[in-house]
């Protein structure tokens, strides 16, 4: 029976409820939009007593599916001040479904200054004192807490960032090797986190069984046909394992779309250096793995174990984003530079997109040298140390480019963009200026039609198809974040003709309805409607569906603008 | 501005190879320039470094995407992928 965990951070109680109806088929993402449209007053200050946090395994999660381990973090963010879903690999998920606990809620805020460990297990809930905690990095937090609680405990934490409640901060969460390698990075809610004093969150599913389907017997049959599609599609089953995302670089590079030097130009001649390949060659001379899942179950294996010169593990989870963020934006060029960089962002516990957007803002702003990989370095460490120049980088790009005078900040509401130049991958673009999120490529990931050729050809340079690219993705991406499916399985999905319906095929077996695609993809729909009336209440108008007016500049090489209308804008996720 | 070059002249392309194709360029290009005879295209230069089909998934021309059909200039910028993905 699945149920709902309270966690009052004030009185330091819990309780257990059975979900309300409306909430009976909804999972992950569409879980925790609903319930914080339905609970968190949208004009709440998001570090207040009013925020919540709600924490949602998907709706496959915990089953034999592969690939369904994702958990959604949701609340208002306190970067963008608008809805936040942010959606992670890790442990928790999985142990979470298996708990039956369909969502955490995390409430109110203590009055009194010390922080808490929540230990979370199937007897109940205890709030720990979390002094030897506070301070610690997450490598040490988890560290600490996997010798305390035993190895493979699933840890949410925050770092230095979360504790200074510094809006570009993540939770970070253990994966399979207890690294802090994977985040709910974007949107600051490690921030919220540390506003209700809590320094980790332990779950450990000991004596909880595997998640039962309904049907178990058409469940196991879709699954081994689905994972066989994820193994089987050249992109899930080939490109991902073998070079993980970094490989993007040179694609995007060659596309002429790659970000360098805060959006100048869409080339980074020093892009090889900083490429996929290089990276798979300096892990493999130097004994670190080529292919690591972010959860158990996971058959695509994008991350890896990069080691430093030493052939000491430096990093995981090393993404193309991350690579971008503090490489070709930054005009740097030194791999294990920007693997440092990666190390302390999990570490300190910031978002790296946000993070490395901010340290080419202090680059623009004249603060650093472009280029400076020490004096880059230096900075981040000083988020850590609380320096009050820490904390302006700390706060994110928006917040860092208005503190040094910049007059060229990319960011959609007041998230930093990715690592697609939105002139030059029009459908992505489409997606940072609509999402409710702020600037977000995974929130629909046009990058696949536009560059990768999956599921389509749109011309990445013109407008046209481009609108409907976004939005069909969109709603498709809602769902997975609702299944609990990583996005990536979007590749063979959109590929395949089967593949959705293998998703729908195994909604129905694991909980015995009878939904048709429609219904599945309403379920999408429906989470979009509910960001968006959030945004709305909170005070967001059309007019913050837009990308900032350095985007009219001309984007070489392909000598290209952003040109789309504020009504085509305004059309993308009307559904009518 | 289109580079000229005379008929029967051979012509420099700029030649990029990634990830599981990048060592097909050893021997053959090992400096990224390729010379080739006029009129050559995309399948030409496929068919000429023995890239094995189903790793050519991805073409660039100058950074558009093209198909194997196209017929390259002096000059162009030609770079191929496998299967890739990411995000």
């Amino acid at each position: 029976m699945n149920k709902i965990l309270r966690i009052d951070t004030k009185r330091k109680e819990f309780s257990y409820s059975d979900p309300d109806d409306r909430y009976a088929l909804l999972g992950g993402r569409a879980l925790t939009s609903r319930m914080v449209m339905d609970e968190v007053p949208p004009t709440c200050h998001p570090l207040s007593a009013d925020n919540k946090i709600v924490i949602a395994p998907g709706l496959l999660s915990g089953t034999t599916a592969a690939n369904s381990g994702r958990l959604s973090v949701g609340s208002k963010s306190p970067l963008t001040g608008g809805i936040k879903e942010s959606n992670a690999g890790g442990l928790v998920s999985q142990k979470l479904a298996r708990m039956g606990i369909q969502a955490i809620v995390i409430e109110d805020k203590p009055e009194e200054a010390d922080y808490s460990l929540i230990h979370i297990t199937k007897e109940g809930v205890s709030f720990l004192p979390a002094d030897d905690l506070v301070g610690m990095t997450n490598s040490e937090v988890i560290t600490t807490l996997w010798q305390r609680f035993g190895e493979k405990v699933g840890v949410a934490c925050i770092g230095p960032a979360g504790e200074q409640r510094l809006t570009g901060a993540s939770i970070q969460l253990a994966d399979p090797k207890g690294n802090p390698g994977r985040a709910a990075g974007r949107g600051g809610l490690g921030a919220v986190m540390g506003s209700k004093k809590i320094k980790a969150m332990v779950i450990d599913d000991t004596g909880c069984e595997r998640v039962k389907p309904a049907n178990k017997e058409a469940f196991s049959e879709v699954a081994k046909k689905w994972a066989k599609l994820l193994t089987s599609h050249p992109v899930s089953g080939e490109g991902l394992p073998g070079f993980g995302t970094a490989i993007l670089v040179n694609v995007v590079n060659e596309a002429g779309a790659m970000p360098t030097k805060n959006f100048r130009s869409g080339r980074f001649d020093k892009a090889d250096k900083i490429s996929g390949e290089m990276m798979a060659e300096l892990i493999e001379k130097r004994g670190g793995i080529i292919k690591e899942g972010c959860h158990p179950g996971c058959v695509i294996k994008c991350s890896q174990a990069y080691h430093d010169k030493n052939g000491d593990y430096l990093t995981s989870g090393f993404e193309y984003e991350t690579v971008w963020a503090f490489g070709a934006h930054c005009l740097i060029d030194d791999l294990d530079a920007i693997a440092e960089m990666d190390r302390l962002c999990d570490d300190i516990g910031l978002d790296t997109i946000d993070a490395g957007v901010a340290i080419g803002m202090a680059m623009e702003g004249g603060l650093i040298e472009w280029g400076d990989k020490a004096a880059a370095i230096d900075l981040l460490n000083k988020v850590k140390t609380g320096d009050p120049v820490g904390k302006i980088i700390g706060n994110g790009a928006a917040f860092t480019g208005q503190a040094l005078g910049v007059d060229r900040i990319p960011v959609v509401k007041k998230q930093a963009l990715p690592a697609y130049d939105p002139r030059a991958v029009k459908g992505v673009g489409v997606t940072y200026a609509t999402t409710p999120m702020g600037a977000d490529h995974t929130a629909g990931y046009g990058v696949c039609q536009n560059i990768l050729k999956v599921g389509g050809d749109v011309d990445a340079l013109k407008k046209e198809g481009n609108i409907d690219v976004s939005k069909n993705l969109q709603v498709a991406t809602a769902v997975l974040d609702a299944a609990g499916l990583c996005i990536f399985v979007a590749f063979p999905v959109l590929d395949s003709e089967e593949g959705f319906g293998m998703i729908v095929d195994m909604i129905n077996a694991r909980y015995d309805t009878n939904l048709t695609a429609d219904d599945v993809l309403a379920i999408g729909i429906n989470t979009l409607e509910t960001e968006k009336a959030f945004n709305r209440a909170a005070g967001f108008t059309k007019h913050d569906d837009r990308l900032p007016a350095m985007f009219k500049e001309n984007l070489e090489p392909h000598n290209v603008t952003w040109d789309f209308t504020d009504d085509e804008l305004d059309g993308t996720l009307s559904f009518g | 501005m289109e580079p000229h070059h005379r008929h029967d002249e051979p012509m420099k392309l700029e030649l990029k190879l990634f990830a599981t194709l990048r060592p097909y360029l050893k021997g053959i290009c090992e400096d990224g320039t390729l010379e080739v005879p006029d009129n050559t295209t995309v399948a030409d230069v496929i068919k000429l470094l023995k890239l094995p089909e189903e790793q050519v998934r991805l073409i660039f021309v100058n950074g558009r995407h093209s198909d194997r059909n196209r017929e390259l200039c002096a000059g162009d910028r030609l770079g191929i992928f496998p299967p890739v993905g990411g995000g």
